[in-house]
């Protein structure tokens, strides 16, 4: 009887097998620590939400961490992912506001914001802010909207996008919900303020209940033509 | 006449002749950019107390897939003996299976010896078995039962090496719970006050660490009387809208 050739060597030892070698662990710049953001545009609102759990590998840094930013009365942006580069990124943008309103005596709007955070975030095309935004605002006409941003600057405008830790569960569920996708026969009816606000509130709580980054409160910045409020409602916190 | 076989001698235990080929593959895909898929973990929080009577043993109820959530109700104290319990934390089939073989065994066992199992016993036969795998079966276990020499409770660790002790925690919220422990442990506490001892620890670990929540399970052993509790406490409601 042949005894295997290939797990067993010479000496009836069994052979070494190696994986991709010795690994080296190196010092990593970046962490990731949680979090979702998620934006709505309607026809005169726009919507910017997040949990405000800051978490890193299995523990909890806070509870109390929102990831939405109010940038101007008609604006807010949301960041999730390292809060190092959250903070520092939302403190340049807060700077170029302030220089852009005293050159040209006006506030920045909606559009001229997303297109300055594009430049911002590829002028470190070779050393990535490590965040995922989402710009939530009124345009110069007064409607809703959204631009959703990658790590590096590409962006483009929507009527809602999630982003963050559980955006891959929330995404679908607002392609279905809002935009009325993979459903026939369905009536679409434009999306009103209080039918988004309880949305947002759903489809967190959803969110909460299956990915564990996700969770503690929940924070809803409601931009009109008022100015910004803010919501906040609980979470699962385990 | 020595004739060559195709068949070749299985020694037992795991096959270890895909390995360089699963290495190389797996380097492939990573290479792509996608990660292999990982086998379920519990994430976990479990703990036992002994306290005056018997032991408490507890647990949380969440089990995760990376760092989703798979199934937000999970049993993770598991049946051995009328009179012996087991939690389970780490690879959720390597506990189910391997308890569910232990207990299996136990009974044999307890009918050929025409008494009642020990825990001791049930013990030897997990640390042997996960010896002999050599860490390969990932399951960390909390043992507990009461027989005819006392209360009893064992830690279980993959590799196979046993701590017998009065309180003990497992799993990635294991820092949490024995943080409770510590504080609050005294020998020879009333019933009440060890199921809430054991409760607030699974507590500390469901809240605290990201791998454990939902619901805490506890299962009281005593001489003759076995209270599986479950849940226990629903420490985590789904958010009101």
């Amino acid at each position: 009887m042949m005894m295997s050739a290939q797990a067993y060597g010479d000496k009836g030892k069994m052979k070494e097998y190696h994986y991709t070698g010795p690994v080296e662990h190196k010092f990593s710049p970046y962490a990731f620590n949680g979090g979702t953001v998620l934006a709505v545009a309607g026809e005169d609102f726009a919507l910017v939400a997040s949990d405000t759990r800051l978490s890193e590998g299995y523990s909890i840094h806070s509870r109390d961490s929102p990831k939405c930013y109010k940038l101007t009365d008609t604006t807010v942006i949301g960041c999730s992912g390292f809060h190092g580069d959250c903070l520092t990124l939302t403190k340049i943008i807060e700077a170029r506001l302030k220089m852009y309103k005293h050159s040209n005596n006006k506030n920045m709007t909606s559009g001229a914001i997303a297109a300055m955070l594009s430049t911002i975030l590829y002028g470190r095309r070779f050393f990535p802010y490590y965040v995922y935004n989402i710009i939530g605002g009124l345009d110069e006409e007064g409607r809703g909207a959204v631009y959703s941003f990658d790590p590096v600057g590409s962006y483009q405008r929507d009527t809602y996008k999630a982003g963050g830790s559980a955006s891959a569960m929330l995404q679908p569920l607002l392609d279905n919900q809002i935009g009325f996708k993979n459903m026939e026969n369905v009536e679409q009816v434009p999306l009103s303020l209080e039918k988004a606000v309880q949305l947002v509130k759903d489809v967190f709580i959803s969110a909460a209940e299956r990915d564990v980054y996700t969770g503690d409160a929940l924070k809803i910045c409601i931009i009109t033509k008022e100015g910004v409020r803010e919501e906040i409602v609980p979470l699962r916190k385990d | 006449m020595a004739t060559v076989s195709v068949c070749q001698y299985h020694r037992g235990g795991f096959s270890f002749e895909n390995c360089k080929r699963n290495a190389l593959l797996e380097a492939d895909i990573n290479k792509l950019g996608f990660s292999s898929p990982a086998a379920r973990k519990t994430g976990t929080t479990i703990c036992g107390v002994v306290y005056k009577d018997g032991v408490v043993l507890g647990a949380d109820t969440r089990a995760t897939e990376g760092m989703v959530v798979a199934d937000k109700n999970c049993s993770k104290i598991h049946y051995i003996s009328p009179n012996v319990y087991c939690c389970g934390a780490g690879t959720a089939a390597d506990t189910e299976m391997t308890t569910q073989i232990i207990s299996s065994n136990l009974e044999l066992h307890s009918l050929s010896t025409g008494r009642l199992p020990r825990v001791a016993t049930a013990n030897r036969m997990l640390k042997q078995m996960l010896f002999r795998y050599q860490g390969y079966i990932g399951a960390a276990l909390v043992l507990g039962g009461v027989d005819c020499t006392g209360p009893h409770l064992y830690s279980i660790y993959p590799h196979g090496s046993t701590d017998k002790l009065p309180y003990v925690t497992m799993g990635s919220g294991s820092l949490a719970a024995m943080a409770v422990f510590e504080d609050r442990y005294r020998p020879n506490m009333e019933e009440e006050e060890a199921k809430r001892l054991v409760r607030d620890a699974i507590a500390a670990g469901i809240f605290n660490d990201l791998g454990s929540g939902s619901n805490i399970d506890l299962c009281v052993i005593t001489k003759g009387k076995v209270d599986y509790l479950r849940p226990h406490d629903v420490a985590n409601k789904k958010g009101v809208r």
